[in-house]
């Protein structure tokens, strides 16, 4: 196990420096820079100034160079946009709110997701089943973006249940979340259905019948344990989902979250916000890859028993 | 052991699946008893009804597409056809018990052996974990699994195929069923680890007394384990009888073809084995006479119309044939004679 985790570190620091590596010279192949405008470009000697001032004079090598020194310290340097600010600070300011968000999201895909999907397998082609897959159907179809507005327009202005917008009680965690886990829950949702009504007519299951075991034992304790395996592969990927996900929900209602500084450093050119942001959701999504492989270790024991035989 | 007391009765047993292709009349009209103490093989080849049988007494045949369409499975007073499922849920695993043909697939990879074996324990004794545990290793001893105490821990992938059907048997056995009904609990299972197993049933059934109902199309198995035969064919019994009448005075064509298809390790190897030719009739649309008629080498023209009744042979052994008609005995000398020269 320790020999695993170890050279899972290992390979989790190279896909980072992957992805810091590439991000830095896409970023920097892109034309214009954080001093110009709306094509508008400062005098001149402030430009050389200011591009000395965060040695952006220096050869492309050089700057990448001086970055990996500062980021292995753990700093993510200045905005180039706001000399006052850092970007350790803005995440620091933005990360606990979209983190909040991104988990309810997560947790209410995840338990409505399953949810649906068993009831839809144990009532199979029957009407809770047709209901269950055209609600997955139409998640999987509409785009977060488009549920967002929706859900603003007759929760918030019509019915007025809701606040519109921004950030602060519960009341306002409600419609984002529930637009950031549409389109999850019905994935974890079709995904649940399949499995379940592959694993329900498995031997074991008429086994767990046979020693007289009640429906929902046999439910929960035999079959969903089994059938939830493909859906925590997927959990990874779809964390991934919601977290990305959260840029374009946090920016129609309002939230102040990473998302808002992420889309500002782009609009801005603003390479260290977007080098830190970047840098930042890739070590937290390579870092819950790791937490579902181990994961799924525990829920299926012969998983935990292969890695033992391949590390010899 | 006294084997005469009664246990289980099945009498008029019928059987039908809801199909794409229509109603398949899976179990047709069978009857039969069953001793306490008593070791009962049904026999038969494939999709002739004999599992089908055995998962009715249990009641687990799939509930939407399958139906017990008449008869009674009488068991210590209660009729297993027509009781609510929830009360048949309190004799699944602690009155009768079952497994099944493949341990592999019947035991669940991501459960311990351990928790497999306790939750009967607990569902059906109402005991606590440390009681359970204390009877899982009990049983597991029973059984012929060394070390129980830290096998309890391990999973299914960490045991070979002989011990793994000795956990099925452990887990059906935990609650002191009185039937247990094992579908071809050793088809799955290498010659050697089939003989073990074999033992392994009898030295159970010597130590808790349990009826035990065997399915398999392995006459081999029957002859060493079973006390009385049932054979079936296309969803009916056509001959029963104890197991010394069955294998030495077979009266139907079909027990006897069966027997005859049998390899021997002292025949001659030049001479083929000798099948039953033919298939056994689409159950959609059973045959309006005897099932076997068309297969059968005896058959006569009442056979493919009207069913036989069953009739005694000598005690406990009754047949379903027209052969045993007075009239067609008379019949056969007649026909087999220019045959014979």
């Amino acid at each position: 196990m320790l020999s695993f985790v170890f050279r899972r570190f290992i390979s989790m620091i190279v896909t980072l420096w992957l992805i810091i590596t590439v991000t830095f010279f896409l970023m920097h192949a892109v034309p214009g820079s954080p001093f110009e405008k709306e094509g508008k470009a400062l005098n001149e000697t402030v430009a050389q100034n200011l591009n000395a001032y965060y040695n952006l004079d220096k050869p492309l090598f050089v700057q990448y160079g001086l970055y990996l020194q500062k980021l292995v310290q753990f700093d993510l340097g200045p905005s180039t946009a706001n000399s006052a600010d850092t970007v350790n600070k803005m995440i620091a300011r933005g990360f606990p709110v979209s983190f909040q968000l991104g988990l309810i999201a997560v947790l209410f895909a995840i338990i409505s997701g399953v949810g649906l999907g068993v009831i839809a397998a144990l009532r199979h082609n029957r009407l809770i089943d047709y209901a269950a897959m055209i609600i997955a159907v139409l998640g999987i179809s509409i785009p977060s973006f488009v549920v967002a507005p929706l859900l603003i327009k007759y929760l918030a202005v019509e019915w007025k249940l809701l606040p519109t917008a921004t950030w602060g009680s519960w009341q306002h965690v409600v419609m984002p979340a529930l637009a950031l886990a549409f389109g999850p829950i019905a994935i974890i949702a079709r995904l649940t259905r399949t499995n379940m009504l592959e694993v329900l007519t498995q031997e074991y299951i008429e086994t767990a019948k046979a020693k007289g075991l009640k429906p929902a034992t046999i439910v929960i304790k035999h079959a969903l344990r089994n059938a939830i395996l493909p859906v925590v592969t997927l959990l990874g990927a779809l964390i991934a989902n919601v977290l990305t996900g959260s840029f374009v929900i946090e920016k129609i209602f309002a939230i102040p979250g990473m998302g808002k500084y992420f889309v500002a450093g782009i609009i801005n050119r603003d390479y260290s916000v977007i080098m830190g942001t970047t840098v930042f959701y890739s070590a937290l999504l390579i870092f819950l890859m790791f937490v579902v492989d181990v994961l799924y270790g525990i829920i299926d024991p012969r998983i935990k028993l292969h890695r033992k035989e391949s590390e010899g | 052991m006294d084997k005469t007391e009664k246990l289980l009765e099945v009498s008029g047993l019928r059987v039908t699946f809801k199909t794409h292709g229509g109603e398949v009349n899976a179990v047709r009209d069978v009857s039969f008893s069953m001793n306490k103490g008593e070791t009962l093989a049904i026999v038969g080849e494939s999709g002739c009804g004999k599992s089908v049988t055995a998962k009715s007494i249990m009641r687990l045949i799939p509930e939407h597409i399958g139906k017990i369409a008449g008869g009674s499975v009488m068991f210590k007073g209660k009729d297993l056809a027509k009781l609510p499922e929830k009360e048949m849920r309190e004799i699944r695993g602690k009155e009768i018990s079952m497994i099944f043909q493949d341990a592999m697939t019947s035991l669940n990879p991501t459960i311990s052996i351990g928790e497999q074996i306790m939750e009967g324990i607990i569902r059906h004794q109402k005991v606590g974990k440390s009681e359970a545990r204390r009877q899982a290793v009990e049983i597991l001893t029973l059984v012929g699994i060394a070390n129980p105490e830290s096998r309890l821990k391990q999973y299914l992938h960490q045991f070979s195929g002989g011990m793994r059907q000795r956990i099925m048997i452990a887990i059906a056995l935990v609650c002191r069923p009185s039937i247990l009904i094992a579908d071809e609990p050793t088809t799955a299972l290498d010659v050697t680890i089939q003989a073990q197993i074999i033992d392994l049933f009898k030295s159970i059934q010597q130590k808790t007394g349990v009826s035990i109902i065997i399915i398999t199309h392995d006459l081999g198995v029957v002859a060493k384990i079973a006390d009385r035969v049932n054979v079936m064919y296309a969803g009916k019994v056509v001959e029963s009888g104890p197991v010394q009448d069955i294998f030495y005075n077979p009266q139907h064509p079909y027990t006897k073809g069966l027997l005859a298809s049998m390899p021997r390790l002292d025949a001659d190897r030049s001479i083929p084995l000798s099948p039953i030719p033919g298939t056994p009739p689409d159950l959609f649309a059973p045959p309006l006479g005897c099932a076997f008629a068309a297969r059968c080498d005896y058959a006569l023209e009442v056979c493919r119309n009207y069913q036989p009744a069953e009739s005694n042979v000598h005690g406990k052994h009754s047949v379903s044939c027209w052969l045993q008609d007075p009239r067609a005995k008379k019949m056969l000398a007649a026909m087999q004679a220019p045959t014979g020269t």
